[in-house]
């Protein structure tokens, strides 16, 4: 029998004391039936003696303490989740909003999630072509990686999101594939650019869509996430799917938690944020990757916008600790009109080693993919002497590598939202711009793959 | 049996009430699912718990109830080449038995209860032992010979002892104690993990641990059973660096913790350790390994125990006589599980929200590690070297776990993001890094390796110092107005850190370089050094130098596979006489 109660202490904020409850557990789902028989939803954050500490994930407003009645529903947050999914759109809870029939679940899973078993892991080793130079080339994404973009506002990291999203593919195999889309307090804008980019390249039926929008309950925000990658896990690893999760944009996600936080006066860690933040974002970001025990995988694209462009904000600097590498968009490079402007030096995929090289992409990936690196490390280095001294003042060498620096900005970086380059034509480019510089400074690619595919020059 | 009732719950805290007999630090199962927790406060009758598991779907009324033990690790053979989470439970056990996911409640004995050992006694009924003493061993790995100690206090006459296959549970013999009391002697002991396990004496850190990497076995080495931490920003190569480590130590047992840490990371040790070889026994390096996994998406209490976990196995195998490595990735994640726990209890905070016992529980974890005569009649010595990860928020160092980690280590091997962008690697900073123990060990050094080995150091140390004070004037005024004399330290300097500090952990050759060739790549490029500054001052054209063709081979020197060292370096150095010798000709006509 389902208890009602009617004892509401105090309402602050997002949260709600209610007392004299009984048989409450930690984290379960309530519901709370307004005079107006509206109903909205809580969840346990804390029992105490029989106090229960609540957090709505709607407003407070209208909320009577003498009249509204909470009744729990003996288990957690859960999504009803089916194949069918695919194709659909919900909102932040999981609740259809397309018009279209409920869901027929085949199961109900707690958002939660369970941790993966490290020994169960699989590691992440194969390839995904997203066709895009500066991540295919020097940043190479892999299957079950979580690899956030780091952006800020202003930049058109949406676009980048979408080119991905749409050109993504395992080369040379036929594998079921999926998008998961989870809009994290966007705009409307930026959700119907998402959404009508799908359904322009029909990538839409094999998509899921999750959408809390900026005007929807901030509170939600802490579970859209979590809808999301419930969804995913289930087309991965009950359905075999290769699933390509988008979460955008995860500052507004975390400012959701730090609201929560403040409301419970916890101790803060940096900038207000609560001091659980990493292993909150932690339990999101980790449910990506494969396992042993299924065929499917989840690769994880998460995108946040640095607030001031500042890397070391706890939302980028936690997530970077997290994930494994980040794409990080230049503000600069926008307005020298590169598309997508993907900061490459500091941008880094730490499994990319895994999935290059023979047999997985070219023999010569890693090679260039290095000598790439230190020669535009080098070329902007030469620039910026360039800049106070005058060109005058450079080495002949230098003024080699400030010319590739340019050429590599040019062509290689910028290749814009609609070129689908695959690898082969990405590395063809890395010569072409290599041979810029004499072989001699080559010395991170082997002298037979130099023999090999070097530019004869005509003369 | 000690039972009580919840009446809180808050993440992983848990209060419960009717605890009064229960001790602190006791292990308890909380609930119908009976999690695993750990008393760590008692108020009156109240005892507050922190539960290793997710605690939803706990409530108030549900059972509590006390093992009384606390919180142990089991020890014996089965360690070696095991992965364990933070309470030390065996998660290629769970795999099996329970799929890929790490559900609540479960439980499993870490040590295989069905597997048989082959022991062999080396001593025989009647004999007098005490703690530390050696009943005989188990061959566990072709590298490691796990000894069958008498667990620290307890002394008597052995009565029984035999060779044989038993389990770890089994009896091998008996033992009269002092007291009287008749004990059975098994394979296994059990020691809590809060507790230092015991030893005789510690000794100075004066023999180095050889880690195969140029930049901190010539210029930031460790000692055995020295202490390290790594802290750097995120992408500045850490956990490569922790890896590297732990793959090429000349130690007998790795003991990795990763704590809060990618899942992904230890699936790599999982699956990379066991086809790469020691290069000294030739064997795969998961043969000598004890992995500890408590992820970031694992429960978070389970982290704070997880370090407990993995430097008291270590201690266990120093204490065998082994010179043990534990490499914790990352006390951060640590700290951060100790913070979580003392904002929940509601305790004043000190520095950034962490609790202000952090700095005196990080001491207590790295003053673990040391060199040391370990009990037992025989003297034998071990060594337990801790290394930690430190990741500070936004790579600032003036953060509290880094500072307090600092205060303690006598290494810091510091990461610097710029370095990691120009994909110099190891990242690590060679201006602002330093050894406290490289004094210590430059005895042994030029013993061991070469009589001029600190004079090249320093040689190449200062090289590097100039280099950086040279580039503040380049900045300014070109590198034109440089002097020949300073553009050559500039070269040679480039040298150093391209040729001989960046080391590449992906290329089979360059992955590990034996102190001899340390010693030979770094006499090669001071060499050339020497020989082109004769050049410069008789004339010879700077650009001309360094664009030589054996720079492009000194470049490619590290790579070179350590058998084939002396040959190739040989040939190098004749190209470098010859080539710079037909430039001073070609000058002269």
């Amino acid at each position: 029998m389902i208890k009602e109660y009617k004892t509401i202490e105090e309402v602050a904020g997002p949260l709600m004391l209610i007392r004299q409850v009984d048989g409450v557990k930690y984290d379960e789902l309530g519901e709370i039936e307004l005079p107006g028989g509206e109903k909205r939803r809580c969840r346990v954050l804390e029992v105490n003696g029989s106090n229960v500490l609540v957090q709505l994930f709607d407003s407070a407003a209208g909320i009577n303490l003498a009249e509204s009645k909470v009744r729990f529903s003996g288990h957690g947050v859960e999504l009803p989740v089916s194949a069918d999914m695919l194709g659909r759109v919900f909102n932040g809870m999981g609740e259809p909003i397309d018009g279209g029939p409920r869901i027929l679940p085949e199961k109900t899973l707690n958002v939660n999630g369970v941790p993966m078993n490290p020994a169960a892991r699989a590691y992440p080793s194969e390839f995904i072509q997203t066709g895009i130079s500066t991540i295919d080339g020097l940043n190479t994404l892999v299957r079950g990686q979580k690899l956030p973009i780091f952006s800020a506002s202003g930049l058109p990291h949406a676009n980048l999101a979408a080119q991905i999203a749409r050109q993504a593919k395992v080369r040379g195999k036929d594998e079921k594939f999926a998008v998961v889309f989870a809009a994290v307090g966007i705009t409307f804008e930026e959700a119907d650019f998402f959404t009508n980019d799908f359904v322009k390249t029909g990538a839409i039926d094999r998509t899921v869509l999750f959408l809390n929008l900026a005007s929807d309950s901030a509170i939600e925000r802490i579970m859209t996430p979590r809808m999301a990658l419930t969804a995913a896990e289930h087309l991965a690893f009950d359905h075999d799917m290769h699933v390509l999760v988008i979460l955008t944009d995860i500052t507004n996600y975390a400012e959701a938690l730090r609201e929560v936080s403040a409301a419970r006066k916890e101790v803060p860690g940096r900038r207000g944020y609560p001091g659980y933040l990493y292993t909150d974002l932690a339990t999101l970001y980790e449910r990506a990757g494969r396992n042993l025990g299924s065929a499917g995988s989840i690769t994880l694209i998460p995108i946040l916008t640095m607030p001031e462009d500042d890397k070391t904000h706890p939302i980028p600097d936690l997530t970077g600790y997290i994930t494994e590498g980040q794409i990080i968009l230049s503000r600069e490079l926008y307005r020298k009109g590169c598309l997508p402007p993907v900061d490459v030096l500091p941008s880094l995929s730490r499994l990319k080693d895994k999935g290059i090289g023979e047999g997985k992409t070219r023999e010569d990936h890693a090679g260039t993919m290095n000598q790439l690196f230190s020669a535009y490390a080098r070329g902007k280095e030469a620039k910026e002497l360039m800049v106070v001294l005058g060109e005058a003042a450079l080495t002949p060498i230098d003024r080699l590598y400030a010319k590739f620096s340019d050429e590599f900005e040019k062509r290689y970086i910028h290749q814009g939202f609609d070129t689908d380059r695959s690898i082969e034509e990405t590395l063809d480019l890395s010569w072409e711009l290599l041979s810029i510089l004499p072989k001699s400074e080559l010395k991170r690619i082997s002298p037979q793959l130099i023999e090999k595919y070097y530019p004869k020059k005509e003369n | 049996m000690v039972e009580g009732k919840i009446v809180k719950v808050s993440g992983p805290l848990v209060i419960a009430e009717g605890m009064r007999n229960a001790n602190l630090f006791d292990v308890v199962r909380v609930g119908e699912a009976k999690l695993i927790g750990e008393i760590i406060e008692m108020h009156k009758d109240r005892a507050s718990i922190q539960v290793y598991e997710e605690t939803a779907g706990i409530g108030r009324g549900d059972r509590v109830v006390s093992t009384g033990a606390p919180l142990s690790v089991e020890l014996g053979p089965g360690l070696i080449e095991s992965i364990y989470d933070g309470i030390q439970r065996p998660l290629n056990k769970l795999f099996e038995l329970y799929g890929p996911n790490i559900i609540k409640g479960i439980d499993q004995p870490a040590l295989d209860r069905e597997r048989l050992w082959h022991f062999d006694a080396c001593r025989k009924p009647g004999d007098r032992v005490s703690g530390g003493d050696v009943y005989g061993s188990v061959a566990e790995s072709p590298m490691v010979r796990h000894k069958i100690m008498v667990p620290p206090g307890l002394s008597g006459e052995i009565l029984a002892l035999e060779d044989g296959d038993y389990t770890v549970t089994d009896e091998i013999g008996r033992l009269k104690t002092d007291g009287g009391e008749i004990l059975p002697i098994t394979l296994m002991q059990k020691w809590p993990v809060r507790r230092a396990r015991p030893y005789v004496k510690k000794l100075p850190p004066d023999i180095p641990m050889i880690t195969g990497q140029r930049v901190i076995d010539t210029f930031f080495p460790i000692a055995q059973g020295g202490t390290a931490c790594v802290p750097g920003p995120f992408g500045s190569g850490k956990t490569v660096v922790q890896h590297q480590i732990a793959k090429w130590s000349d130690v007998d047992i790795v003991v990795y913790v990763g704590c809060g840490e990618r899942g992904n990371e230890m699936t790599d040790v999982l699956r990379e350790f066991p086809e790469l070889k020691d290069p000294r026994s030739g064997e795969p390096l998961m043969k000598r390994t004890v992995l500890i996994a408590n992820t970031s998406d694992m429960p978070v209490a389970a982290r704070e125990a997880s370090i407990y976990t993995g430097i008291t196995i270590a201690e266990y195998f120093r204490d065998m006589g082994y010179s043990v490595a534990v490499i914790a990735d990352s006390s951060s994640r640590w700290a951060e599980a100790l913070r979580e726990m003392s904002g929940r209890l509601e305790e004043m905070p000190g520095e950034e929200g962490y609790p202000a016992y952090l700095a005196s529980r990080l001491a207590q974890f790295y003053e673990r590690a040391g060199r040391t005569v370990c009990l037992g009649s025989e003297g034998r010595q071990g060594a337990v070297a801790a290394i930690g990860a430190v990741s500070p928020p936004g790579g600032d160092l003036s953060e509290p776990v880094t500072q307090a980690t600092l205060r303690i280590v006598k290494v810091f091997w510091g990461l610097d993001s710029s370095l990691a962008y120009r994909r110099h690697f190891p990242a690590i900073n060679w201006l602002n890094s330093y050894s406290l123990y490289r004094e210590r060990l430059d005895r042994w050094f030029s013993e061991k390796v070469s009589r001029r080995w600190s004079e090249r150091v320093s040689e190449m140390m200062r090289i590097l110092q100039a280099e950086s004070e040279l580039e503040e004037i380049v900045k300014l005024v070109g590198v034109d107005a440089l002097s020949p004399a300073d553009r050559l330290t500039l070269e040679i300097a480039r040298s150093i850190r391209e040729d001989y500090l960046g080391q590449n952990a992906f290329d089979a050759g360059d992955s590990y370089a034996s102190l001899e060739k340390q010693a030979a790549l770094s006499e090669l490029i001071l060499d050339f050094g020497e020989k082109a500054r004769v050049a410069v001052e008789a004339g010879a054209d700077i650009e001309a130098l360094s664009n030589l063709p054996c720079r492009e081979r000194i470049g490619r020197a590290k790579s070179v596979s350590e058998s084939a060292v002396s040959e190739v370096y040989a040939t190098i150095r004749e190209e470098i006489d010859r080539e710079i010798a037909a430039l001073l000709t070609a000058k002269e006509a």
